[in-house]
């Protein structure tokens, strides 16, 4: 037995030439990606499960992963999406009562490169200081391809990767016929958490394809609207954008989470732009401007709505980041929309802001109100 | 929201002595408290009866009262300062409890006083048991099926109904004082009667007992407009059951997944919102391990042990925040003063791991029962950070300062298998020795989860290291995995001299590194020493200028990095803390090294501040200008002079830890400020120092060294009893013991000889005299003594267990010249550069030398602040080259006499340790200390003594006396002066006899061991209110006159086993002095 799993050597090639030695878990090969980092203390399975990590190769700031294992239950989606995977140490003997196996083993499975044993802090400081990166991780000898390795990451790009995270085909799920709520959770990505936050606030969910228009709404006629979380540049997806243009007409609540905050912004003219390193983990403080009240939130994106290109008339920024004063929050009271950039529905994360899914189905019951 | 404006006074409550349950943290706590009111702009009055703090300093507040912490007294304090408000929760459960009995009394509301940080309310329905329970019940938050009784009837009756075992909890008693796990009716029976009395209120908690159980606990805060947020998680290496303070505990939780993570972090949100705490508050948490099931144990309204263990653990300050809180501000408008920019409204985020690890005082008490339960019995801890849990617990290992470098332990290595399977069930002290003990002979790890239910994530961490260790020990580098070894053991945290040890290779003091054979050294990647990483509250995200550093094995040196960009050109001194606080190195240490960096930085120079112990003021990353939270041992001192390249290292502030360090400082050239290590080798070194003594015409109690019993008997008998016997190298007079027969020596001599004996043992004799105390300040030429110490017992109760008078109230002129003359002298021969303290015996007008300890000592806060002698401050102002002329002091000898007395009474945590005895000795016991200043010696020493028990001392009753024979004379005139005051005297057969013969009414009472009516149903019917209790044997607890006074402790019965504390409370009893007409004295117009 070799110490502690330390079988065979991976390395981690960054855009910038450095070179880390590791040690490789999961599969075999080698991945390119975009190299973020997520400071949460828990939740990897959700991380790993979440389809906004797709096309990104994600870091844990935190050093031991895997200790309580891989579940069935907290699964973000049917798969995980992350391009590669760096830890500190991963664990090999998981101890918790919903442990179905190791993280390893789930890596395995879902075909995914992943490097361990590679000094997590050092590389978290250097993102936060160049900014997110594109990197690979191989299990085969880098310094022998290093150039042409090289070539091809600085050449990666994550381009338009909604339509790949996305269903294609509607999905149901109604828990009562007569549930006072209807939902259009449209699929940029989404998150299991949202669907089941709005199953448990007693909504009907009907889950529709990334590239849904006007007239499946219309044919669906849902209460409110619901644009999820979802992979990639906000700005890449020029037809929902202006599908949503059309859904804003509608005059049915929206609910915008992450990506869909985004889209709604661009939808409404707002501007959006790239984050030197993003948001990443569970702690992020954010200000509600509305009750002057702070809740920590569970944040994942790499992009940012400007504030001050928030036409006021339009809409009014309602949440602020407080470590870095961005946009978290926009409401739409004309059009009885409101938008986040944090993940209220958890998982992994706080539940701090689960009241905004309470707002939502207020919303959908008595829109007269406005949202402000 | 801002200050509220109504404030611009306030009145800081702190928690007194240091006892078991409530110790250096408050000090912690408190003196952020008075830094971040000051810094608010407020007026800070500060009351306090701990001298040895740093929180009771005259530069932390405008007005610092060292009074006792009594309901009356803290009145005076609001009457005479008149402030606009208390701060309730920074000190303790004293003083919140005394923050509680003000307000509930109406009489900060008369008196125009805003309860800060708390309201009644919330604290009644935290602390409360039955209204914690219908609160929780409300916001259907589970807790464990419990019933509140107030009689032992009724507990046996609730006890039945749910089904044994189950545990008591004393209401309202700190570190759960007086609890237990009973499992028969008979253990009930026992503990649920203690409990009730111990509790104020008369109240125990009996509750199902949920063994097996995860113990996870969250340190929440909250502020006024309701903003809440999670600082900390942390999950105890023990199931439920142990008393956190007794735990191995690690931060953040390791093995709970983000589902149960997030549950219990709502549920502790949901806690503090509805308690509408504003500032901290501990929830403590029961996690069932199969399933989602949990429920609340426990919730601290407060800042406590946990809260400064979880600020020092993620760098978020806690009391510094709940201080601000308290006065106004919400989090939001709260600077983060790590990263300088973001808000204080955020949850930390950790890249690390946290082991902290109790410390025990075991060692000193050997017959103390060491099963640990709900009453915390540690009298300190360590904190250890790390990248793994491996590396976590190596550090704290070596923290802890048992002498281990490892897990490993001789006697249970040598154990049989069966005996080690039994070990395991037991909780006690040791039990993760045994645990790993077991898991190095490779006893299943489904074995040891059943038997312990410590979770098996804990087992298979601790397995890694057994396995490293017994491949070290079996394959060596005898191997080719040898390099990959070497590597991986230093990962995990092993020290290349516990790698030397093991492989039996050279270890090369110097370097601090094992001597490897070529072909593996060269294959080893690693950087030759530690490197170190900051702690940030941040994981990284943010840029952070917190000068707070721990190592690790990993490339990149933050330490390093920091020092380029941050280059002052300044010199740079390291300090060393004093470790885990102990019986005999307590928080006095904290409070010199503090001074001592304080004074550096004052001086123009960097300080370096090493040191392990998380509840103190010295871990502050803003006391130094760097911190470095490590283990402090040789090899890990190393690293850090390695990254830091010094111009020099204090060793005098931080106790023997920091003394220890001395040599292998020298070693590697790092200079030693201030005296010489050579002269500290000569104090230290028995036959050096009488050298020394003889040279300066010093006489010193006669005495010799011995290995064997035979020696030792030969030589007690030609010196003649009483002889004092002791090892050599000891700390705080560690196994010490005054002989008085050949069967003494005997049995002291059996329980030393049966470990391997390495030091001599030292055997003197014994002087019955005066004891006197001196701490000097020396700069090779000159020397200051701020005051000379009397103490109140005769030698032979340890200095630190003698209440100490300043300025002497009984010694001669000539005596206390002939001590200045002394302390000159050694000052001189000695070479002292900065503190000294000396002992002295003084007999028949002949001062004799009984030891100098050429480093700072626990009388020197006191002392400092008594006289307004910055002692520290000088010292560290010598050892960085000016002199006492310099500072204005142009002849040694004696500062000039204050026209007050101060007296420093000691404080046991003797109820917290079941079979201690408690008779005084040559062997420390006390855990902290109290101050009482007035213009009298017998006010002064009144104060003391209400300072200590808390309350007024009771001037009418009963007392109980049983001495031994050789006390028999002076008892008489005691119990004269008891009658003469009204006290009933009781006494055992001979005791009664003397008496009786000296015409005095005595009733006499029949001993424990004999038929009842007895000793034991007086003590349990407290029917004296006070005894005294002298006997030639003690220390076992099989000994009746142990098992009496246990049982006077245990029924909060007032003991004294010094006859001169007892003629000292006579003369306080007999003064016509209420405390009342005794003036407040505010030590900062000293």
């Amino acid at each position: 037995m070799s110490y502690f799993k330390k079988d065979k050597r991976a390395y981690l090639l960054l855009a910038d030439g450095s070179v880390y030695q590791g040690y490789h878990f999961g599969c075999e090969g080698t991945t390119i990606g975009e190299i973020v980092f997520t400071t949460g203390m828990t939740g990897y399975q959700e991380v790993l499960t979440d389809p906004s990590y797709c096309g990104q190769i994600v870091m844990q700031t935190y050093p031991l992963i895997g200790n309580y294992g891989i579940n069935n239950s907290d699964m973000e989606s049917s798969k995980s999406w992350v391009n590669g995977y760096i830890v500190r140490e991963w664990c090999e003997a998981p101890s918790n009562f919903r442990e179905a196996g190791t993280i390893d083993a789930f890596l395995k499975s879902q075909g995914k490169v992943g490097i361990w044993d590679v000094d997590t802090r050092q590389l978290t400081r250097k993102i936060r200081r160049q900014g997110t990166m594109n990197g690979a991780i191989t299990t085969e000898d880098v310094f022998a391809h290093k150039d042409a390795l090289l070539e091809k990451i600085r050449s990666y790009k994550i381009v338009n990767p909604v339509p790949k995270v996305s269903v294609s085909k509607l999905g149901w799920f109604y828990e009562r016929e007569n549930r006072a709520n209807h939902v259009a959770l449209m699929d940029f990505g989404y998150k299991h958490n949202i669907l089941e936050k709005l199953l448990q606030f007693g909504c009907n969910v009907t889950v529709m394809p990334w590239n849904s228009t006007m007239e499946d709404i219309r044919e669906l006629n849902p209460d409110g609207i619901m644009l999820s979380n979802g992979p990639g540049d906000p700005t890449d997806n020029i037809q929902v954008i202006d599908n949503i243009k059309r859904f804003i007409d509608y005059g049915k609540p929206i609910f915008g989470i992450c990506l869909g905050h985004q889209l709604m912004a661009l939808a409404n003219g707002a501007k959006t732009e790239k984050m030197p390193f993003g948001h990443r983990g569970l702690n992020q403080p954010v200000k509600d401007l509305t009750q002057d009240r702070v809740y920590i939130t569970s944040q994942n994106h790499g992009y940012a709505v400007v504030n001050n290109t928030v036409d006021p008339s339009v809409g009014q920024i309602t949440h602020i980041n407080m470590n870095d004063g961005t946009c978290e929050g926009i409401a739409y009271p004309d059009i009885h929309a409101f938008t986040v950039q944090f993940h209220p529905e958890a998982s992994a994360g706080p539940n701090d802001t689960r009241y905004l899914f309470e707002k939502f189905t207020d919303l959908m019951e008595r829109g007269q109100e406005g949202c402000l | 929201m801002p200050l509220k404006k109504e404030l611009k006074k306030v009145l800081v409550i702190g928690s007194g002595p240091i006892i078991i349950g409530q110790a250096a943290e408050f000090d912690y706590a408190g003196t952020q408290a008075c830094k971040a009111l000051r810094q608010a702009g407020l007026e800070v009055v500060l009351i306090n009866s701990n001298p040895a703090t740093i929180m009771t300093d005259k530069a932390m507040a405008d007005e610092v009262y060292i009074e006792p912490l009594t309901e009356d007294v803290v009145k005076r304090v609001i009457l005479k300062e008149k402030p606009d408000g208390v701060l309730s929760t920074l000190g303790g459960q004293t003083g919140l409890n005394l923050s509680m009995a003000l307000a509930r009394s109406g009489f900060l509301d008369e008196h125009g006083v805003e309860l800060l940080g708390a309201n009644v309310e919330t604290i009644d329905k935290a602390e409360d048991r039955q209204a914690f329970k219908d609160t929780m019940r409300k916001i259907g938050e589970p807790t464990i099926p419990s019933k509140v009784v107030e009689s032992v009837d009724d507990a046996m009756d609730f006890a039945a109904s749910i089904g044994y075992p189950v545990i008591v909890r004393p209401a309202f008693t700190l570190g759960g004082t007086g609890g237990g796990i009973a499992a028969t009716p008979k253990d009930l029976h026992r503990i649920a009667t203690r409990g009730l009395r111990l509790s104020p209120i008369h109240q125990v908690l009996i509750e199902r007992d949920i063994s097996g159980w995860k113990e996870i606990e969250f340190e929440v805060m909250r502020d006024g407009k309701g903003n809440v947020i999670t600082v900390c998680s942390m999950e105890n290496f023990d199931p439920v059951g142990i008393h956190t303070g007794d735990s191995i505990v690690v931060a953040p939780c390791q093995t709970l997944s983000d589902k149960e993570y997030q549950m219990l972090r709502t549920s502790a949100l949901k806690i503090i919102s509805t308690l509408k705490v504003e500032g901290g508050c501990n929830c403590q948490f029961a996690l069932n391990p199969d399933n989602f099931n949990y429920a609340v144990i426990e919730v601290n309204p407060r800042v406590s042990r946990s809260s400064a263990l979880a600020s020092k653990a993620t760098g978020y300050p806690i009391a510094k925040i709940a201080s601000l809180i308290a006065v106004g501000f919400s989090l939001d408008e709260i600077t983060n003063d790590i990263t300088g920019k973001t808000p204080a409204c955020f949850e930390p985020v950790i890249d690390y791991i946290v082991v902290k690890f109790p410390r025990w005082p075991f060692d000193k008490f050997v017959y103390a029962r060491r099963t640990l339960g709900t009453q915390m019995k540690a009298t300190g801890e360590i904190m250890a950070i790390g990248n793994s849990f491996e590396q976590g617990m190596m550090k704290a290992i070596r923290s802890i300062e048992l002498g281990f470098d490892t897990l490993s332990v001789e006697k249970y290595r040598k154990a049989s298998d069966e005996e080690i399977v039994e070990a395991l069930g037991r909780k006690d002290d040791e039990r993760c020795f045994v645990v790993y003990e077991a898991l190095y002979r490779g006893i299943p790890m489904d074995q040891i989860h059943a038997i312990t239910m410590i979770d098996m994530w804990f087992l298979d961490k601790l397995r890694h290291l057994a396995i490293m260790e017994r491949d070290l020990c079996e394959k060596g580098i005898g191997d080719d995995r040898a390099a990959e070894r070497i590597t991986v053991a230093r990962q995990l945290g092993f020290l290349d001299s516990t790698i030397a040890r093991l492989t039996r290779l050279p270890y090369n003091p110097k370097t601090c590194h094992v001597e490897l054979p070529e072909a593996v050294e060269k294959q080893i990647k690693m950087k030759p020493y530690a490197s170190f990483k900051m702690v940030d509250t941040c994981a990284g995200e943010f840029d952070a200028e917190t000068p707070y550093f721990y190592s690790t094995r990993d490339s990149e040196n933050e330490a390093e990095e920091f020092l380029e960009e941050h280059a002052s050109g300044k010199k740079r001194i390291m300090v060393f803390g004093s470790g885990p606080i102990r019986i005999g190195q307590g928080i006095e240490f904290d409070y010199c090294a503090v001074h001592c960096a304080w004074a550096l930085r004052e001086l123009g120079y960097e300080a370096i501040i090493v040191n392990n112990n998380p509840e103190t003021v010295s871990t502050d990353f803003d006391t130094s200008d760097r911190l470095y939270f490590e283990p402090l041992t040789a090899e890990d001192v190393r690293a850090i002079v390695e990254t830091e390249q010094p111009d020099g290292a204090i060793v005098q502030f931080g106790g023997q830890t920091a003394i220890k360090l001395t040599q292998h400082l020298d070693e590697i050239k790092v200079p030693i400020l201030g005296t010489d290590p050579k002269y500290i080798d000569a104090a230290e070194d028995r036959e050096l120092f009488d050298e020394c003594l003889e040279r300066c015409g010093i006489p010193r109690p006669k005495g010799g060294t011995v290995f064997k019993t035979e020696e030792a008997l030969a030589e007690a008998n030609r010196l003649g009893y009483p002889v004092l016997l002791r090892p050599s190298y000891v700390l705080g007079g560690q196994n010490m013991i005054i002989a008085h027969t050949d069967d003494d020596v005997r049995e002291y001599m059996g329980i030393i000889t049966s470990h391997e004996i390495k030091n001599p043992v030292l055997i003197d004799k014994y002087l019955m005299g005066k004891e006197v105390e001196v701490d000097a300040i020396c700069d090779g030429e000159n020397f200051l003594i701020p005051g000379i110490m009397e103490h109140v017992e005769k030698a032979g109760v340890h200095s630190g267990d003698s209440i100490s008078v300043y300025p002497p109230h009984t010694l001669s002129e000539k005596v206390q010249q002939t001590i200045i003359d002394y302390t000159g002298k050694l000052a001189k021969e000695l070479h002292v550069i900065g503190l000294m303290n000396i002992q002295f015996v003084v007999m028949d007008e002949t001062v004799y030398v009984i030891e100098v300890n050429p480093r700072s000592s626990r009388t020197v806060p006191y002392i400092s602040k008594v006289t307004d002698v910055p002692m520290v401050d000088m010292a560290t102002r010598i050892m960085m080259g000016e002199t006492l002329k310099d500072m204005g002091i142009d002849h040694s000898g004696l500062h000039p006499v204050k026209d007050h007395v101060a007296v420093k009474v000691p404080v046991f945590s003797f109820s917290k340790l079941e079979d201690v005895d408690t008779q005084l000795g040559p062997e420390m016991k006390s855990t902290g200390e109290v101050l009482g200043v007035a213009k009298t010696f017998e006010d002064a020493i009144y104060k003391g003594f209400v300072a200590r028990a808390g309350s007024d001392i009771v001037r009418s009753g009963a007392v109980l006396l049983t001495v031994r024979d050789i006390d028999k004379p002076e008892i008489i005139d005691i119990g004269r002066r008891f009658h003469a005051l009204g006290f009933k005297l009781n006494a055992t057969v001979g005791t009664a006899k003397v008496l009786r013969e000296n015409g005095l009414p005595v009733h006499v009472v029949r001993r424990l061991s004999e038929a009842r009516p007895n000793i034991g149903d007086l003590l349990e019917n407290r029917e004296v209110d006070y005894v005294v209790s002298t006997s030639t044997k003690g220390r076992q607890p099989g000994i009746d006159e142990v098992k009496m006074r246990r049982k006077a402790v245990d029924n909060s019965v007032t003991l004294m086993t010094a006859l001169d504390t007892v003629r000292a409370l006579l003369g306080c009893l007999e003064s016509k002095s209420a405390l009342a007409d005794i003036p407040l004295v505010d030590i900062t117009k000293i």
